[in-house]
């Protein structure tokens, strides 16, 4: 065949990215990658952007791929900078993201005599992965990029590790990319049964009060607007999940926010009274029904989503529809009739105004809250936010309210601490245009901070808002729900200067201890034309509500804080 | 068939997946990391270059199938899966046993071979080896009868099962 040319496995591999339509990739090179970075500058079409951690390279990816909606691809080699990538697969996996990281080796003849920087990086990563290779033929690489990107983008996303050994990164072959590839053990479903779909809209019809549980299913499959139109055909009341946020206009009248562990009040008690739940694109994660048996019980539920084993798994279901969002509402949305529902309307507004979560308390204090609301008003809503995990996260979610479309990037599932920073530098890298604002909190911050480097030498302008409360928040916060307020290791003494920690990284950045300042550095830090970090000094003690602990019900929600916590 | 084994309800499953290297423990993987019970899992070569097929019994009931064998499905490297419980199949499983024996016993070691339709393989001084095939219960009962002769050695294959052609 002429099309077929000599290349070595690293040309190979870079050839095969480029017909993937990759443009970045993070990471960082050693021993054993290194025969694929000297390759490299061939193809300056492939940016590679030098992380300073490999945990860093995976998260940046992931949260490259949730902005673009494009595959996220990762560098590391062999041995640790392999296992430094673990943290971020394990989130891509629990958050469903596309993301493919390929890994060095060492070579072929040294494999399993726990050669120096020798992994079982395809046996560590096995169950968190959806699937991965270790390449064992040269002539194979072509065809496994090819189905690892495949694999990583179709059906539901998730991540797909590809291991190559040092040898065949060297080894020169015949290489001709793929056309096609045939998975006969991966077909994810393309259509919709309409059998089902008649179902569903039978109980969409026959339903009084129906809500809408849409999940990150709705971003993947880009149905924002089927989703819009389904709610608005039928009128039914739209739920997100945390990771559904920004699916759907949080300024819509149908709009009725988020529920779980410490999602609005309103929100819970509305899925707890409805009788037909709709859930797309969601798996109904116990952080949004505490005790399943006591989940939602007054109502019959459609679960749309992708992949079957999640169908059934948490939930009973009344119509289980296996297919793409998209292609499951485009079918669903014709096939129901026009309804009212205001009644069921006018009840909503009555919990909404019985139970007003998340109205702001007046007081001087520097409550994260503020600065979270500030920042929305500020930026008028339109910055895409990045979190960590824990209070900052809860908060960011509750305060800045989405209502365009992919503007929230958090690590929901996995819950990995650390996901700001680079998650922050890889949406920077994926949406250039537009502002990037990592909502951080110290612990978290800390987990990855040398990723500023990053952020400074590519000069990206990421806004970093550390919530710095000196705490584990989220963990102080348990503590002193439910362990009287034995505070084991969650106090941090001794934490840096961030500010002086920021310039000396070539940073600019500002402290805020008051009130008053929020709103003059948020604006500072938005006309600085660079990466700029605020360090909030927060109120300390101050928790997060609503909340449903865990494994228990909306029964057990406490809504507010008490008096005497305020005090 | 639900097969009773000692209060424990079980389920037959069988899965066409790759002949790859490491495809078994991407199986085994799985289920140990969903706290699914398993009794036995035998695989072997099938019918086709590169496939394999392999039979699990699964401990539960209809819905800790349903879970397993959509978990078995999302493996790439799995390419069918058939829960086969309520279907008219044949199931089989071969066991060797090395059973104490002395010129007294012998015979009725024999006997019991026979009557169980069991081969003997291997006769030395103190001890005799037997082949039994059958299904699970089967097994079990010779077992228990072999067990008063003393037992040094059992090993058995796991379970493979098959649906019958219907006519």
């Amino acid at each position: 065949m002429n099309k077929e040319i000599i290349k070595n496995g690293s040309q190979m591999v870079c050839e095969s990215l480029i017909k993937e339509n990759v443009e970045h990739i993070f990471g960082i090179p050693g021993g054993a990658i290194l025969p694929l970075y000297q390759v490299l500058p061939e193809y300056p079409q492939l940016n590679h952007i030098l992380v300073r951690h490999e945990q860093g390279a995976a998260h940046a990816a992931d949260a490259y791929a949730r902005a673009t909606g494009k595959a996220g691809v990762a560098f590391a080699t062999s041995g640790p900078g392999t296992t430094n990538l673990v943290t971020g697969i394990a989130t891509a996996q629990m958050d469903s993201v596309p993301l493919v990281c390929i890994t060095g080796q060492v070579g072929r003849p040294v494999i399993g005599t726990d050669a120096f920087q020798e992994t079982d990086i395809t046996g560590i990563t096995l169950p968190i992965t959806k699937h991965n290779y270790l390449v064992m033929e040269t002539k194979d690489i072509g065809n496994i990029i090819k189905e690892a990107f495949h694999i990583a983008t179709t059906g539901r996303p998730g991540p797909v590790l590809v291991d190559i050994p040092k040898d065949i990164l060297q080894e020169d072959g015949l290489f001709e990319y793929p056309k096609d590839i045939n998975i006969p053990g991966y077909k994810p479903n393309t259509s919709v049964n309409l059998k089902q779909i008649k179902k569903a809209s039978a109980l969409i019809k026959e339903s009084n009060r129906p809500v809408i549980l849409a999940g990150q299913g709705i971003k993947i499959s880009n149905a924002y607007d089927e989703l819009l139109e389904l709610a608005e055909k039928c009128e039914i009341p739209v739920i997100n999940t945390l990771l559904g946020l920004s699916s759907f206009p949080a300024n819509h009248y149908l709009y009725a926010g988020w529920p779980g562990m410490h999602g609005m009040a309103y929100s819970n008690l509305i899925l707890d009274q409805a009788d037909l739940i709709v859930a797309i694109g969601m798996r109904f994660d116990d952080r949004i029904t505490g005790n399943p048996e006591k989940f939602a019980t007054s109502s019959k539920k459609i679960h749309i989503d992708i992949d079957a084993s999640e169908v059934g798994k948490i939930i009973q279901v009344d119509v289980p529809i296996v297919a793409n969002a998209k292609t499951a509402l485009k079918e669903l949305v014709p096939a129901v009739s026009d309804k009212k529902h205001s009644d069921w309307l006018s009840q909503i507004d009555r919990i909404k105004n019985d139970h007003p979560s998340l109205k702001l308390r007046d007081t001087q204090k520097l409550l994260p809250q503020y600065i979270i609301s500030k920042l929305h008003e500020i930026t008028k809503g339109e910055s895409i936010i990045v979190t960590g995990v824990g209070q900052h996260q809860m908060w960011a979610a509750q305060y800045y309210t989405f209502n365009d479309k992919n503007k929230i990037i958090t690590s929901g599932g996995a819950g990995a601490m650390g996901y700001e920073v680079p998650g922050a530098l890889g949406a920077q890298v994926g949406r250039p245009n537009e502002m990037v604002w990592s909502i951080a909190g110290d612990g978290g911050f800390m987990m990855t901070m040398s990723e500023l480097a990053t952020i400074a030498e590519n000069k990206l302008p990421v806004k970093i808002a550390i919530m710095n409360n000196g705490f584990l928040g989220m963990v102080r916060q348990w503590q002193e729900l439910f362990y009287d307020k034995s505070y084991v290791s969650t106090s941090y003494n001794g934490i840096p200067d961030f500010v002086k920690l920021a310039e000396a990284f070539g940073i600019m950045a500002m402290r805020v201890t008051d009130k008053t300042q929020v709103q003059s550095a948020i604006t500072d830090a938005i006309n600085h034309d660079g990466p700029v970090l605020i360090d909030f000094i927060v109120e300390s003690e101050e928790n997060v509500y609503p909340m449903i602990p865990s494994g228990a019900t909306v029964e057990d929600m406490m809504e507010e804080p008490t008096s005497q916590e305020i005090k | 068939m639900t097969i009773h084994n000692s209060k424990i309800e079980t389920r037959t499953v069988t899965a066409l997946v790759n002949d790859k290297p490491g495809v078994l423990n991407r199986i085994t993987s799985m289920l140990r990391r969903r706290g699914y019970n398993i009794q036995s899992l035998a695989v072997g070569h099938s019918e086709v270059d590169d496939l394999s097929r392999l039979t699990v019994i699964v401990e539960g009931g209809d819905d800790i199938v349903e879970k397993v064998t959509k978990q078995l499905h999302k493996l790439i490297d799995v390419i069918k899966v058939n829960d086969i419980s309520d279907d008219n199949i044949v199931s089989r499983e071969l066991a060797l046993m090395k059973v104490k024996s002395t010129p007294e016993t012998r015979s009725e070691i024999v006997q019991l071979v026979s009557i169980y339709r069991a081969k003997i393989i291997d006769v030395s001084s103190k001890s005799i080896i037997i082949e039994a095939t059958g299904d699970d219960q089967k097994i079990k009962a010779l077992q228990d009868l072999l067990s008063n002769f003393g037992i040094s050695e059992v090993m058995r294959t796991g379970i493979i099962a098959m649906n019958r052609e219907k006519n």
